[in-house]
């Protein structure tokens, strides 16, 4: 599938976020188009990973609309949101430690799977056949991510690098509409990077999956993404083009210091 | 040397998820099984059936029970007796006031009663986890307790508050004799292991262990914690309460509320964390470990005492007894905080390279 920029998928407006009296997020707007690579940037604490739970139905917001696919979207759960197909990674990475690789990522297909409980204690007719189809969806993820030879190892035993790969591998096995990655790249050398964006484009590119992209790399962030929203302190300060963004005074002001 | 899995390839999706990928680890289980069958009924004495094997078997299949609950699904629960008196009393009520019941239908709806009630008890799990979880089952044992004491209409009205079930038919054999016990309890575990083993290896069994590991990000991905936390709390009711029926029937025969008391849950519960939470084989290791060191403590210590030419009374032989056992858990919890089952995988993971290590 060849990449075409569509229609808005998600908009967001408006959205405040408190908790008690810290206010997390203010009174932001920003849409995001199917097949698009968006990128969330700002300092620490600007409330990116507010951002993507608020879109992601971990946090409800007090204020403001979304609308996904030009419908608004009321009271969201995770697992709901995860229905409608919007899957994410995690910032300290959320695996399933005592699981081997195979199964966090089978772990993803879990909402496709419909045979009931007595089905799988007898591992019997529709049961089998089902997990044995998944089986073949995941094992298509694996050799994509090129992580066959761990397939077998407990989570908690691979280097970090790795297990960033795997997050992202689960993710991708629910076949999301949206993918929301969070800090998919921190804590890596150049090389795991390099890797790492590689995936995340090819996702892009042959699934048409539209992506949310945290990321601290502006090296990273300016190559990859489509646009670009800056955050700060819970307000948003710039969106638009990468090169826009970057010639933002305002942007500058926040990353650099006023001074400059 | 002999345990290799070189030359073993799989060449289907089919044969990878296999119960026992490697040959050895199938053909030793299946020999362990046969011989447990056939080999044990022509070997063992009728104490050692009565004062062991019987209740080895029903106490691994409920700590089979408590391992899916505690140990897939992160779920902690002192409640495990009260499932076991519901399943037993349950079975109970179903065997003598429905006439012509069969005993193994009996107990299986003992077991969904349990499972009822299971799902009931632990609607606070979707509230509380970690201690505070563990104090609303203990909630379970006590209102159990209380209710076979004192409520006579689940002890059809019996004056001394016990009851006995007597002439256990299956498709016209009579279940009497020890080693007729004996088969039943094996013949049951092995399927209901079985059905473990299947449940932990399909999707419900990784959902249980996502939301263990991590509920944030098992939720982020799709899984309802509602259905899965209450899913783990059926089966796992379920296994314990037929559990607790089989505790009744085959092994006491008659009962009453204290055979299930809250010390009951404790062992249980011990069981699994010695055994190896998270782990079918783990549920046998603890219940072998706490029924059978009792008895050979208890044989053996007096044994010990002739050999250096003392005469050790009984009083002290059971507080030895005690005193060792409860070392022994806190050596276990040390030395393999894991459990018996993690002793066992690195002992097969030296296996595979021995005698050459490198």
């Amino acid at each position: 599938m060849s990449r075409k920029i569509g229609d808005v998928i998600l908009d967001l407006q408006n959205i405040s976020l408190r908790f008690g009296g810290v206010k997390a997020l203010t009174d932001i707007s920003f849409n995001i188009r199917e097949h698009e690579v968006r990128a969330i940037i700002g300092p620490n604490g600007a409330g990116k990973s507010s951002m993507l739970n608020v879109i992601n139905g971990v946090y409800h917001p007090q204020d403001g609309k979304i609308f996904y696919r030009g419908a608004e979207r009321k009271k969201m759960e995770p697992h709901m949101a995860a229905s409608t197909g919007i899957a994410r990674t995690f910032q300290n990475i959320g695996l399933f430690k005592g699981m081997s690789v195979l199964d966090n990522i089978m772990t993803g297909r879990t909402l496709k799977m419909k045979s009931n409980l007595l089905l799988q204690a007898l591992w019997f007719g529709p049961a089998r056949s089902e997990e044995l189809a998944h089986r073949r969806k995941v094992e298509e993820i694996i050799d994509f991510l090129e992580i066959q030879h761990i397939r077998k190892t407990p989570v908690g035993r691979l280097p970090y690098g790795l297990q960033k790969r795997v997050d992202l591998g689960r993710a991708l096995a629910m076949e999301p509409q949206i993918l929301l990655l969070d800090e998919p790249m921190a804590g890596m050398n150049v090389e795991e990077k390099q890797d790492m964006c590689r995936f995340i484009l090819d996702v892009n590119d042959q699934f048409g999956t539209t992506i949310v992209l945290i990321e601290h790399d502006m090296g990273v962030v300016m190559d990859i993404s489509d646009r670009v929203v800056v955050l700060d302190y819970g307000k948003k300060i710039g969106d638009g083009l990468p090169d826009e963004v970057r010639s933002n005074p305002e942007v500058i002001r926040a990353y650099l210091g006023a001074g400059h | 040397m002999l345990y290799r899995e070189n030359g073993q390839f799989k060449t289907s999706y089919a044969a990878d998820q296999q119960v026992f990928t490697i040959a050895q680890d199938k053909w030793f289980v299946l020999g362990v099984i046969a011989f447990a069958f056939i080999g044990v009924p022509m070997l063992v004495d009728e104490y050692m059936f009565r004062a062991i094997l019987i209740p080895f078997l029903i106490l691994s299949l409920a700590a089979l029970g408590v391992n899916l609950l505690v140990g897939y699904c992160g779920q902690i629960t002192l409640g495990a007796g009260a499932f076991m008196a519901i399943g037993a009393y349950a079975a109970y009520n179903f065997f003598v006031r429905i006439e012509g019941m069969p005993v193994v239908l009996a107990m299986l709806l003992g077991g969904g009663v349990s499972a009822a009630m299971g799902v009931l008890f632990g609607i606070p799990s979707l509230r509380v986890r970690g201690l505070y979880l563990a104090v609303a089952t203990l909630a379970a044992q006590f209102f159990c307790d209380w209710a076979f004491l004192r409520i006579s209409w689940f002890t059809n009205d019996s004056s001394s508050g016990s009851v006995s079930v007597s002439n256990l038919k299956m498709f016209g054999w009579t279940i009497d004799s020890p080693v007729d016990k004996y088969l039943f309890c094996l013949g049951v575990m092995v399927v209901f292991a079985v059905l473990a083993k299947n449940l932990t290896r399909a999707t419900v069994g990784r959902q249980w262990m996502a939301i263990r590991d991590m509920d944030v990000a098992a939720e982020v991905i799709g899984i309802r914690p509602m259905y899965s936390k209450l899913s783990a709390f059926a089966v796992s009711s379920f296994f314990v309460g037929v559990a607790g029926a089989m505790w009744g029937f085959i092994h006491l025969g008659s009962w009453e509320p204290a055979a299930f008391s809250v010390d009951r849950s404790f062992q249980l519960l011990f069981m699994v964390i010695i055994g190896g939470l998270g782990s079918i084989l783990g549920s046998f290791f603890g219940a072998a470990f706490i029924v059978v060191l009792p008895i050979f403590l208890n044989q053996f210590l007096p044994a010990l005492g002739d050999l250096v030419g003392i005469s050790i009374s009984t009083a002290a032989v059971s507080h030895a007894e005690l005193i060792i056992f409860g070392s022994l858990i806190v050596f276990f919890l040390i030395v393999e905080p894991h459990g018996l089952a993690r002793l066992w995988s690195i002992a097969k993971e030296k296996l595979r390279l021995w005698p050459f290590p490198h």
